[in-house]
Formats: C-alpha cells, structure tokens, sequence
C-alpha cells in the first residue's frame, strides 16, 4: 500500500496557552513556541507505518509512506523528523504559511495525489493551530474518494479499510474501498489500533502512542528524498478564501472561592450561582 | 444570492437532533446580511416525520428529502444533495456535531465554498458575515472573514441558543436526491455502536462530572452516584483514560470532546492546560482536589480541597437530602 500523509507544522501545543496576540490583534505571536508536527498528524503517520509494515520488523518496508507540507524551508524538519520516523520520501510545497487555507490546501493536495496517486490518504482530523477540521473531507470531495474521518481504529482488508470513527455517542464504522482518504483521532495510535493485512491481530500488540526515532535513522533521513514543489504548479489560479480578520484572546476566567465542605459547596451552587 | 439554508439533523430515533435548534439560531442571527429569511433541509430514510416538527421556526420552507440511501448517514450521499439545494443560498449552515463536522466540508468543498467550522459567534456587518472561531485549542478566539459567493458553516452547539418555535407553519416541499459522485458507491456503513450509558451524551448534557487519574480504578464506582444526582453526563481527564479508567470517548480536552456545560464538576483533575482546553467555556467550574496548588483552582468558581474519595459521597448524600427526588 501507498499511502500519502499531508503534515503541518504548528506551534507547540503543549504550550499553546502562551501564544500572544498582537495589540491590533492582526496576528497570532507564538515566539518562543517550539515548532512541532501537528499531534493528529503524527498520529496519521504512526498509522501509516503500521499500514506499510508487518510489525514485527518494522524495518521491513511492505509499502510506501510519502509525507508532503506545504510551507517554507523551515519545514522541511517537520518532514525530516518523519523520514527519521520511518516515511520513505518527503515533498514540500513552497508556501508561506499565513497565505494558505484549507480550501486552498485541500486543492494543492488534490493535484498532489494525483501525480503521487496513492492508494491512502492519512492526515490528522484537524491541526492544532486553526482547529479548521476541513482539509480532508475537502480533499476526499475533490477526489470524488470516499472518506473515513475522526478514525479510531483502522483494519485492513483486500482492497478497503474498516474504520471505526469517534462520532457523538459511539463508535460509527465504515468500510471504505481504496483509493480512500482517512482522518484519525487521537485513539488511532492505541496498541490495538490499526492492523494491516501483514500483521497478524492476535499476536502483535503495538506499544502505546507513536514510535520515536532512534538516532542512527535520524542520521539516515538526511539521505531520504525530498523533493520540492510551488503552490503554483498545484493549485493554479486558487486565491486565498478565508480572512482572519482579528484574533482576540478568550475572556479570562479568575479564582472564585474556596468552600469548607460539601455542606456549604451545595448551597452556593444553589444560592449563588443557581444552577441545581 | 439571499437567504440561509439550515441542514438538520436527525437523531437514531427519527427524530430531529435537538442540536439543529443551534444551527436555526445561527442562520436567524445572521439573517440581515443574507436577505431576511431562511429554508430548512432534512435528509433521511424517513425524513418526512423529521421535517414535521420543524416547520414552526419561521422557516421560508422545510425542504425534506427522503431516500432509503440517506438511511445511514453517510457524507458521500448527503453532500450532493445538499451542495445542490445549498447553490441558490448565500450561506448553509449545520451544528458542529461529528456530524456537522464530516459532513460541511464535503458540502463546501462541492460548491467550491470557504467553510468556517465550529463557530461560537456569527456578526452581521452590513451585508457581511463576521464569523469568531476558537482557534489555538481556544486559546485565542478569530474573526473570520469568508470571500467566496457561497459560505459554509458549523455552529458550536454550546454557543447558541437553541431556537424556539415561533409559530406559523412553513409549507414542507419534497425534494429528489441529487446523484451522487463515485465516492458513494466505495463506502458502506457497518454499524453505529452507541455507547450503553443511561446518562446523557457528554457534547449535549446541562451537567458534566468529569473525573481524574486520582480515581483509580474506582472512576465510575464514584462519579456514577454523583452523575445520576446532578442528572450529569460522565467525562474524564486524559490522563484517566490513558491510565484505562474511563473509555476514549470520556475525554474532555484539546483532543477530546469540547463541552461547555452549565455545571462542569472536575473531580481529581489536576488541570493541564489540555483539558483546560475542553471545558473552560462551561458556565459554572467546580473543582475537588485534595491538592489545594491544583491548576484547576485558577479557573474554578467553587473549590474544595478535599479528599474525592470522602467529597464525592458526601456531596451526593448532600444533594439527595437537599433535593429530593431529584
């Protein structure tokens, strides 16, 4: 299987109660912010490995994981970092970050899958940053794919996936026949999650979260392809759709009061702030 | 190109979700830039006794279409029913429920529209719309601007009101499925597996009691009693379901569910920033934590440092005795 995972790069979001916003609230200031992968994104790379492996020997490659960003040099540790994770070739589209949305996104990609024609496309459901939660479904619409998102567990099956998908009150599961695109959710990478048709279910049991890389193969990625291409040659013609207009931080919450005991705890939600 | 087209949603029961009623509200609050009135589309497999009980909105009309392949929903066969009716509107709009999510940008992207999804406020600018969406995990808030002809949203539940029948009766118009595209013909739904709980759903309860890794493997042995007190729904900490104590669709955070309930009660949540993240925008945060230095305090309108595993117990002793029967 060949499978394509679109990565964003995004300000560390263990750390996102830090960003500034500017006086004139014109932009978002994450200085001092460490530049990570966007988690749902690693976790649709993780994915991706387990669909392309047997999990016994990783290193045994059974298929293709490609891994593409759009943005400037920079990010091109974004994708190194995954080709030391074990993707096997790396694209960038040169971009400046604050001149994308995710229709414009979804319609670079489109012209990307069709050169790279994958037979999987793996991305996290949203990034962390704008929470736009669009590029995939817009990607799937413009392939005319079918499409799995918010996916939690992936089984592989000759020439479709089963995915079961985190909905509002259960898990919803879908079968999807290939060329399909799919979202993931953050159980994707439990130990049981994903399962490929090489990887035996009853036996193998991955280790919880994603995989680090060791560091003879970061040394290794510096050698895997990356290749470069312009948001003009894949999406021609595409102007910018969406405006942020001015970002504000969200009203401040502030300490209320310490109550002494359940007793008096009761008669304030009651009293004062009249909710039971 | 006037007007807003609401897209409702259907529960398992045949029903209309009550999450629609947000979306109705969105569309009416951003009517003056549209052109004054709005259309509601039901979709469905039996979608006439749907658009029955919503025809007492003010709606220009309650467009239903019925079909046995709109039975199980699927984005692949709604979306271009919807993309088709939604081409003669200015603006199509749905509740952001994992629905609503999966399903708007497909619609969008069909129409070639800008989508801005999750909003927790919709302005009318003189014939503009002015749409605020979380962003950064909410912590930071965007307006946000859409140029092309026809915008596409999802409203965040818990930011709107939900809409209250207005009397009248909108005129109820069949309408054909659109054909679908190939992508239809590739995807099968399987099953839907509800999660077995008598308390209400996380996203949509007026109360939650969440709780922490500090429960152990006593989380549902202790907030069960209090949830069914308060009527509450259950969600849990990251931490607590990955430790195994609550399932997956218990959590509350960045990377969980987002709620904003009128009572959130965290019980033995420290409060890293993650789930923070989730549940901020609830009306009233009580917290009990024997760590009286817990970050949760900072944000908390009532705090009680106290050990749960006494607090918890007693405070729903307390409730039954000050409230009875519920």
């Amino acid at each position: 299987m060949k499978v394509l995972v679109p990565l964003k790069r995004v300000a560390d979001p263990d750390n996102a109660n830090r960003i500034k916003i500017a006086a004139s609230g014109a932009a978002v200031d994450t200085t001092g912010l460490e530049w990570k992968t966007n988690p749902f994104d690693e976790y649709a790379l993780e994915a991706a490995l387990r669909l392309t492996e047997n999990g016994k020997a990783p290193k045994q490659r059974l298929g293709e994981v490609v891994v593409a960003t759009l943005g400037p040099k920079e990010c091109e540790q974004t994708l190194r970092s995954a080709l030391a994770t074990g993707a096997d070739r790396a694209i960038r589209v040169e971009a400046t970050d604050d001149a994308l949305d995710g229709r414009l996104v979804a319609h670079a990609l489109k012209s990307l899958v069709l050169a790279e024609k994958p037979d999987l496309v793996l991305l996290g459901k949203q990034a962390v940053d704008g929470d736009s939660n669009q590029v995939g479904q817009r990607l799937a619409e413009l392939l005319d794919w079918p499409m799995a998102t918010f996916a939690a567990t992936i089984r592989e099956e000759q020439g479709a996936l089963l995915v079961g998908r985190e909905v509002d009150g259960g898990v919803l599961t879908l079968r999807v026949k290939l060329p399909a695109v799919v979202t993931v959710d953050l159980r994707i990478v439990a130990p049981t999650s994903v399962y490929s048709l090489h990887t035996d279910q009853s036996a193998h049991k991955y280790g919880d979260g994603v995989r680090f890389a060791p560091l003879p193969a970061i040394m290794a990625a510096k050698k895997k392809p990356l290749d470069t291409k312009t948001l003009a040659e894949l999406a021609p013609g595409v102007a910018l759709s969406t405006k942020t207009l001015k970002f504000e931080k969200p009203a401040a919450r502030s300490a209320g009061v310490r109550v002494k005991d359940v007793s008096e705890l009761v008669d304030k939600l009651m009293n004062v702030a009249k909710v039971l | 190109m006037p007007h807003a087209l609401v897209v409702a949603e259907i529960a398992d029961d045949g029903k209309v979700k009550k999450a629609t009623l947000a979306a109705i509200s969105f569309a009416k609050k951003a009517l003056p830039a549209v052109g004054g009135s709005f259309s509601i589309l039901v979709l469905g497999g039996a979608a006439k006794a749907a658009a029955a009980e919503l025809t007492g909105f003010g709606a220009d009309k309650v467009l239903v279409c019925e079909d046995a392949s709109l039975a199980k929903y699927t984005a692949e066969h709604y979306a271009p029913t919807i993309a088709e009716a939604g081409k003669s509107f200015a603006l199509i709009v749905a509740t952001a429920t994992s629905q609503g999510k999966d399903l708007m940008p497909r619609v969008a992207a069909r129409l070639d529209a800008a989508y801005a999804g999750d909003c927790a406020d919709v302005t009318v600018e003189g014939t503009s719309l002015r749409y605020k969406r979380p962003m950064y995990a909410g912590n930071a808030f965007g307006t946000v601007e859409l140029t092309t002809p026809i915008h596409v949203a999802t409203a965040r539940q818990s930011e709107f009101d939900a809409a209250t029948p207005s009397g009248g009766s909108s005129p109820v118009e069949a309408l054909a499925k659109a054909a679908p595209g190939g992508g239809a013909a590739r995807v099968e739904f399987v099953s839907l597996e509800a999660v077995k709980s008598e308390r209400p759903e996380l996203t949509e309860a007026r109360v939650v009691v969440s709780g922490g890794r500090a429960l152990k493997d006593q989380f549902f042995q202790v907030l069960e009693p209090l949830a069914k007190a308060l009527g509450a729904a259950i969600g849990a900490s990251r931490a607590a379901v990955d430790a195994g104590y609550a399932p997956g669709d218990y959590q509350v955070g960045q990377t969980g569910k987002i709620v904003a309930p009128e009572l959130y009660v965290a019980v033995g949540i420290s409060g890293a920033i993650q789930h923070i993240a989730g549940m901020k925008s609830s009306k009233v945060i009580v917290a009990i934590n024997k760590d009286g230095e817990a970050p949760i305090f900072q944000i908390a309108d009532f705090g009680l440092v106290a050990d749960l595993f006494q607090a918890v117990p007693a405070l729903t002793a307390e409730l039954a005795k000050r409230r009875p029967a519920g």
